[in-house]
């Protein structure tokens, strides 16, 4: 048996989003063409649009369909920046968490780069979280060069909520629009457009069931933004390219279906989270849980855990040779892990973020696999500690 | 066996899997990121770290059905190798950093690893060839069937401990037959060039390399008297026995070529001399490793001081405790470094390797 405990990486189709793609994919029809086929195709996009703003609190006419989460972000940080220095070039500050997905923070930093943006890098806590009074006390101070502010709804890694409406409060204090990242909250936090008050929220299908390739960014109406790519004006010019009938069919069945199915999933993912933290450190006692450990500001699905004098890609090796897939949870570069940014930030020294594994539970999770964990946590562990600490003089 | 496969992208180390899996071994590959620089696309695709030979090794694990990981070594690589090869110019020896990534990466902190997570043996793409004496005891190491291909002396300062848990299937092969192997096995890698350059030094400007690192170091060229030639602007862009790029305005009296035939790092003096100068006749080395049986004093040697170099009888004529060999040659050899090693070979078996410490000019005995 496989224990896929990586659903945060991507989790598997659900059967109806699944089947909803194949059935478009195996139709005809240009979404913009104006003869029959078009007017179905483009009836399928609409109609799919219409149940994603229901399910998510918005209007269908704020619904912005993309190519997945690390577009939807990019075009909200570099969107939002174009059009806020247009409208008044001083403000040239992007304000971001540490704690970031790349896809804002590499977005954000290549306008630094390349555009003349600075990047305000807004500290975490020890528990991975923004202080909504150190926001607010930065915007207060020169709130007329802030071109945006982004705060992710939940972090990727350790799992960790934010206070998005502390957040909106401060930057809605100085007319300054807010970003959100909500690609792993959603199937999994109650996510409401309209309540959270954000300005725009980034979605990824193939996180919730949907396929890869397939997201959105909701932007509230009279929010300017500039696009990134340019085009046949689909998407009212902000998003342009022939529109996938296919793709947001599916995507919308996959978010409706684990909008509906969340508040339960979400109650059985946290009990067998916490199964799976209590059982990995009943055999390995010094495993630390990062994050915040109250359930009410963490992610049901998520446990990251990090192993003193271990390396997570030993672990990784170590587990999946066992059957269990996981997740150092930090990005990689070349295959290489690399030490997470988020933990850095949150204050965990080098050697400790290097023995990081992300367990993220999903829609398929069952307490077998869990217990696929608690069976062989406790060799590996052993095993990649003595990698670990092997003499670096012994051959010499 | 449990098998730590390092793939390096090319086809040599891929084939090398491809048999240890036939082999009937559980294999596993790795791939050594040994530079953080390479990460990037752009950065040149030649060597052996970067992100394209990641991807071809992971090309050829997927068609082979083993796992893959890519691990980091790039900080011990850094430490272990690279600066090494920076402070040995420095200090006017002439390292070999793929003999010294052998002893301290591939088979010290990759071999480490592997025994630490269980597996039994590291396979490697060398031509080289691991005999068992039949005694129960770690196996002989022997030079490859493919005389222009060996690797058996960037090996030979491995231990017995290291070779025990050493793979090599490629050293009965030639080539030609390895190339066609990967072609017949669908490894896209078949027809990939061989790399020749050290790793880290891409473009293979290793004088420009070590120039922006050690920066300008003038010093003076003089003659076998120690007369001022000229000048220049730093000692570790001249190894012994280079004759280009000398840029001495005068040509030598006798009008015959000069070579650099000494490096004074202490004082940043080159010495250049004629050829004859170059002659060595008797070569000592310190820190002998012995992949075998230590050999006898006055035992017959074939001795080798580069890869690929040429091998040439002698004597061992000491073999101190303190790990202090010398060895006196038939005939000489021409252009030995300090830095180099010193590979000892019995027929086609390695015996082992030292660093050159010194030699002695001169004709044969």
């Amino acid at each position: 048996m496989t224990a896929y405990l990586d659903h945060a990486a991507t989790t598997p189709m659900l059967a109806e989003s699944a089947r909803a793609m194949v059935d478009e994919l195996t139709t005809t029809g240009n979404p913009s063409s104006l003869h029959t086929s078009g007017r179905r195709a483009r009836r399928v996009v609409e109609e799919a649009r219409e149940r994603l703003g229901a399910a998510l609190g918005a209007a269908a006419g704020e619904v912005v369909l993309t190519g997945g989460g690390t577009e939807a972000d990019n075009l909200a940080v570099k969107g939002l920046y174009w059009a806020r220095r247009t409208q008044d070039p001083r403000r040239r500050r992007i304000a971001v968490s540490a704690v970031e997905h790349h896809a804002v923070l590499d977005a954000a930093r290549w306008l630094a780069d390349h555009d003349g943006a600075e990047v305000v890098l807004l500290e975490v806590d020890g528990l991975g979280r923004v202080r909504p009074e150190a926001l607010a006390e930065l915007l207060a101070a020169d709130p007329a060069t802030v071109a945006l502010v982004s705060v992710m709804w939940a972090n990727n890694e350790v799992g960790t909520v934010q206070p998005v409406e502390q957040v909106v409060a401060a930057a809605h204090a100085h007319g300054i629009p807010v970003h959100t990242d909500a690609v792993q909250a959603l199937g999994h936090l109650p996510v409401d457009f309209a309540r959270s008050g954000v300005d725009c929220l980034s979605l990824s299908g193939h996180k919730v069931g949907g396929p890869v390739g397939t997201g959105a960014l909701l932007l509230r109406r009279g929010t300017d933004l500039a696009p990134l790519l340019h085009g046949g004006g689909q998407e009212r010019g902000l998003r342009p390219g022939t529109m996938s009938a296919a793709g947001a069919r599916a995507l919308a069945v996959a978010v409706d279906g684990a909008v509906r199915a969340r508040a339960g999933e979400a109650t059985r993912l946290a009990e067998l989270r916490d199964a799976l933290v209590a059982k990995v450190q009943a055999v390995v006692p010094d495993a630390v849980l990062r994050g915040d450990p109250d359930p009410a500001g963490r992610l049901p699905g998520n446990a990251h855990l990090t192993f003193p004098g271990c390396e997570g890609d030993s672990l990784l090796y170590l587990l999946d040779a066992r059957g269990v897939e996981c997740s150092t949870g930090s990005a990689c570069r070349a295959g290489v892990p690399e030490p997470s940014h988020v933990l850095l930030a949150m204050g965990v020294d080098e050697p400790e973020a290097r023995g990081a594994l992300r367990f993220s539970l999903g829609h398929t999770s069952t307490g077998a696999e869990v217990g696929a964990v608690a069976g062989a946590i406790g060799p590996v562990v052993e095993r990649a500690r003595r990698a670990g600490l092997v003499s670096s003089t012994r051959w010499a | 066996m449990r098998v730590l496969a390092a793939m390096s992208g090319g086809v040599d180390s891929a084939v090398a899997a491809a048999r240890a899996v036939d082999a009937g071994h559980e294999v596993v590959g790795v791939h050594l990121a040994l530079s953080r620089a390479s990460a990037t696309y752009a950065a040149a695709t030649r060597g052996c770290c970067s992100a394209e030979d990641a991807g071809d090794a992971r090309r050829v694990a997927d068609i082979l059905g083993i796992p893959f990981y890519v691990w980091d070594f790039a900080e011990r690589f850094t430490a272990d190798v690279v600066e090494d090869f920076v402070d040995e110019y420095a200090a006017g020896r002439t390292p070999n950093p793929c003999v010294r990534c052998n002893e301290r990466i591939k088979f010290a902190a990759l071999l480490d690893r592997a025994l630490a997570l269980d597996f039994d043996a590291v396979c490697t793409g060398h031509y080289a060839r691991l005999t068992d004496v039949g005694d129960g005891g770690p196996p002989r190491l022997h030079r490859a069937v493919d005389a222009a291909k060996d690797q058996s002396y960037v090996l030979a300062g491995l231990t017995p401990g290291q070779l025990a848990a050493a793979l090599f299937p490629l050293g009965d092969s030639h080539k030609e037959q390895v190339r066609t192997e990967a072609a017949a096995r669908g490894l896209r890698v078949a027809g990939k060039r061989d790399s020749h350059d050290i790793c880290f030094i891409p473009d293979g400007d290793t004088r420009g390399w070590l120039a922006a690192r050690l920066g300008p170091r003038p010093g003076e060229i003089v003659d076998l008297d120690g007369q001022r030639l000229g000048r220049h602007d730093g000692s570790y862009a001249y190894t012994i026995g280079q004759r280009r790029g000398l840029r001495l305005g005068a040509s030598a009296p006798d009008g015959r070529p000069r070579y650099v035939v000494q490096v004074r790092p202490r004082t940043g003096t080159v010495v250049v001399g004629p050829r004859s100068a170059l002659e060595v006749g008797t070569i000592t080395g310190a820190q002998a490793r012995w992949c075998g049986p230590a050999p006898t004093v006055g035992a017959q040697v074939g001795a080798q001081v580069r890869a690929h170099g040429e091998e040439v009888p002698g004597r061992l004529d000491r073999a101190d405790p303190d790990g202090t060999v010398r060895v006196r040659l038939d005939r000489p050899l021409v252009g030995v470094a300090p830095g180099q090693t010193l590979a000892l070979y019995d027929g086609t078996r390695v015996i082992g390797a030292a660093t050159v410490t010194a030699t002695i000019a001169g004709a044969a005995r």
